[in-house]
């Protein structure tokens, strides 16, 4: 026969306890030590465990422990003669911990499947052979192959073979994306098709995958206010309820005349029964457990409760401009010729700047597409501040800002684009300008608007490009406020700024892509990082980091944060007002040990339930 | 240096709780902490500590929950 586990032992304790106590209900036994031995029975079959644990936490020093307040009131019932209710009690408190402990145990395997990334091996090849090893044993520079359906084990670069990875337990991004070699792969993705060889970047413990799984399991120990506020609260409740308990089966007999002491000692066994605190204190960092899982399905970290509580409180929203609201690389938005086609002008600019690596010729270049033959350009000279000059094909071209044109003598076009233009002249002759520039990430806009409609007073951009720019994108998106040509300590300063327009209980965000603004992070009440799929640098500095690098999943963090809340505030109103109520009216002889076990393990298993609504992540319609 | 171990059988936040502000009392030990839902005990102490400090920890575990199991992870 099969070993029975601890929950199917419960189970028949609790069945063979509930038969004997219906057989000692239904069945009219005579004589009195008959029924109360059929009734001891039931109650020793179903509580027995209770009484034995109350006992030895007693020995130990514990006396306020839910074991000995049921056994306390349970024995209680029967020394006033009430069995059936003593049994009563014991049985639906046994059957109430059962669900409780199955609810637990459902959460936290639902908690822990989203956290299902650690990868338990790595096909190291050695000696030209595949070995199968655990992946910290795995070095930096050697060489793994990840079959289909294998989790990437390490960060490392594809050097063979090309594949699409699902990326969703990182990014909650669903669309897999594709490698080949001289890509990034980052550990915890699963490659979906092709055999990949790949070189190890990172050991394990540094790979995002050992990062990400550290960071979610010690989300835990940074307590929200309502933990703290609850824990504390159950310090007092337990103590301050058995207090009243002995108050009320003590004075109302002494006091009043004619009160009979069964009923005031049964009154009093209820309020035991209700004092303990579980239902708070297993729900509210339940729900917060559930609000973290929840987000980190959906592509953002959020280091601890008290940061997702904070977050549903965010009243200024401060972003960075580079790299946060935009995509931080330069293209070409326009080409415009003033003579001839714009594939032409675009083949004399990338020609006359094909010797320079900076940001401008190498997005001039990327838009040409095609290979440059370098025998066609003769004569490159860089004039400091204003451009190239070099001779194309024998002809002289100049590309290069205003000031080009101005040595050129051409006359200078009105410019109203925000980004970089480039003017292009060949003999003397202008030829058209093209337009450079950091393009807006396509969510942007929308990120502003839905954190707006989700009760944010004010969105912030600060920048360190120019003015004309960074008011172009602020206006373009919808900003409320723009602060350009900053210094990186010029950010702190706003910041500072702005904290002396919030109201108290506001919180202020700073949004930003971890690379110069770590002051600012850390100033912030919350910092929330562009992860950039393994930027170090953000994920330590950040409270928050997305993952996915899109701006919108800031509203999303903050409507899985005002859930959370909202959860958690009906759980502690739900919680605290059926044993408020069960105690009033258990103290006015209205309730029975029925009711106040209810009010107990009834609640904690339905405030539980109501805690796994966190995990769900709902989809607000845009 | 860092050890984790998982208690198995932690039904109880309260518990969990308890544990917790106990282990931390160790004398000699950095930081101490008991995640209930994914009921991982970290102690942290310098490395000739650990191994009394593991002990007293697991006697403490022993005490205030019998039932529960201190696994190493």
């Amino acid at each position: 026969m099969k070993k029975w586990n601890a929950n199917q032992k419960r189970i028949a304790r609790i069945a063979a306890g509930g038969i004997v106590f219906v057989t000692g209900l239904l069945i009219p036994f005579s004589g009195y030590w008959v029924r109360l031995g059929v009734f001891l029975a039931a109650f020793l079959l179903a509580g027995g465990d209770v009484l034995w644990k109350a006992a030895r936490n007693i020995a130990h020093g514990q006396v306020f422990d839910e074991n000995f307040l049921m056994a306390i009131a349970s024995v209680g019932a029967f020394i006033i003669g009430e069995y059936p209710e003593g049994v009563a009690v014991m049985l639906f408190y046994q059957v109430g911990e059962l669900f409780q402990s199955m609810a637990v145990a459902k959460s936290r395997k639902s908690i822990t499947d989203l956290m299902d990334i650690r990868p338990d091996y790595a096909y190291v090849l050695r000696d030209g052979e595949p070995e199968k090893v655990d992946p910290d044993e795995v070095e930096i520079g050697e060489l793994i192959v990840i079959k289909p359906g294998e989790k990437v084990p390490l960060d490392a670069e594809v050097t063979e073979g090309s594949s699409m990875l699902d990326t969703a337990a990182l990014t909650g991004e669903s669309v897999p994306r594709e490698a080949g070699p001289g890509d990034a792969l980052l550990s915890g993705c699963i490659n979906l098709n092709g055999v990949l060889t790949a070189r190890v970047t990172k050991e394990y413990g540094e790979s995002t995958v050992s990062k990400i799984l550290d960071l979610v399991e010690n989300a835990g120990s940074l307590k929200s206010r309502s933990e703290n506020f609850i824990t504390k609260f159950a310090r007092y409740y337990t103590p301050a309820v058995v207090i009243l308990a002995v108050l009320l089966a003590v004075i109302p007999p002494l006091v009043l005349p004619g009160a009979a002491w069964a009923d005031w000692i049964y009154r009093a066994l209820t309020f035991l029964v209700i004092s303990c605190p579980c239902a708070l204190v297993i729900s509210v960092p339940l729900s917060f457990f559930g609000g973290l899982g929840a987000a980190s399905r959906s592509g953002i970290l959020v280091k601890g409760s008290n940061y997702l509580e904070a977050l549903a409180q965010a009243e200024i929203v401060v972003f960075d401009k580079t790299g946060t609201l935009t995509q931080g690389v330069f293209r070409v938005q326009e080409i415009r010729p003033a003579v001839g086609s714009p594939e032409q002008l675009l083949e004399l600019a990338a020609y006359a700047e094909s010797y320079s690596n900076h940001p401008i010729s190498l997005s001039l270049k990327e838009a040409y597409g095609k290979g440059l033959d370098s025998t066609r350009v003769t004569d490159v000279q860089e004039i400091a501040g204003c451009g190239v000059v070099a001779k194309v094909d024998g002809r002289q071209v100049a590309a290069g800002n205003q000031k080009m044109l101005a040595r050129l003598s051409l006359p200078q076009p009105e410019e109203h684009a925000a980004g970089t233009v480039v003017y292009v002249a060949a003999e003397g002759v202008y030829q058209g300008s093209i337009l450079i520039a950091d393009q807006v990430k396509p969510d942007a806009a929308e990120a502003i608007r839905s954190l707006k409609n989700a009760g944010v007073r004010q969105t912030v951009m600060l920048t360190g490009d120019t003015k004309r720019i960074g008011e172009q994108v602020a206006g373009q998106l919808g900003l409320d406020q723009a602060f350009t040509e900053l210094l990186p300590g010029d950010k702190v300063a706003k910041v500072e700024e702005l904290f002396a327009q919030k109201t108290e209980k506001g919180k202020l965000v700073f949004v930003g892509d971890g690379i110069n603004d770590a002051p600012v992070l850390a100033r912030a009440d919350l910092g929330a990082a562009m992860g950039g799929l393994g930027s170090d640098a953000a994920i330590e500095a950040a409270d928050i980091v997305i993952m996915t690098d899109e701006p919108s999943r800031l509203a999303d963090a903050m409507a899985i944060s005002r859930r959370t809340m909202g959860i958690v505030k009906e759980n502690i109103v739900f919680a605290l007002g059926v044993k408020l109520l069960v105690l009033i009216l258990g103290a006015a002889g209205y309730a029975s040990m029925w009711a106040a076990v209810f009010a107990d393990v009834g609640v904690s298993v339905l405030a539980i339930l109501n805690a796994m609504r966190a995990l769900k992540i709902k989809k607000e319609p845009a | 240096m860092k050890k984790a171990f998982r208690l198995v059988g932690l039904d109880f936040p309260n518990c969990a709780a308890k544990i917790e502000a106990e282990v931390q009392k160790i004398p000699g030990i950095t930081a101490a902490s008991v995640n209930f839902m994914t009921t991982k005990m970290t102690l942290e102490a310098e490395r000739e500590a650990m191994p009394a400090i593991v002990e007293q920890a697991t006697a403490i575990v022993k005490k205030l929950e019998p039932d529960v199991e201190v696994v190493k992870a």
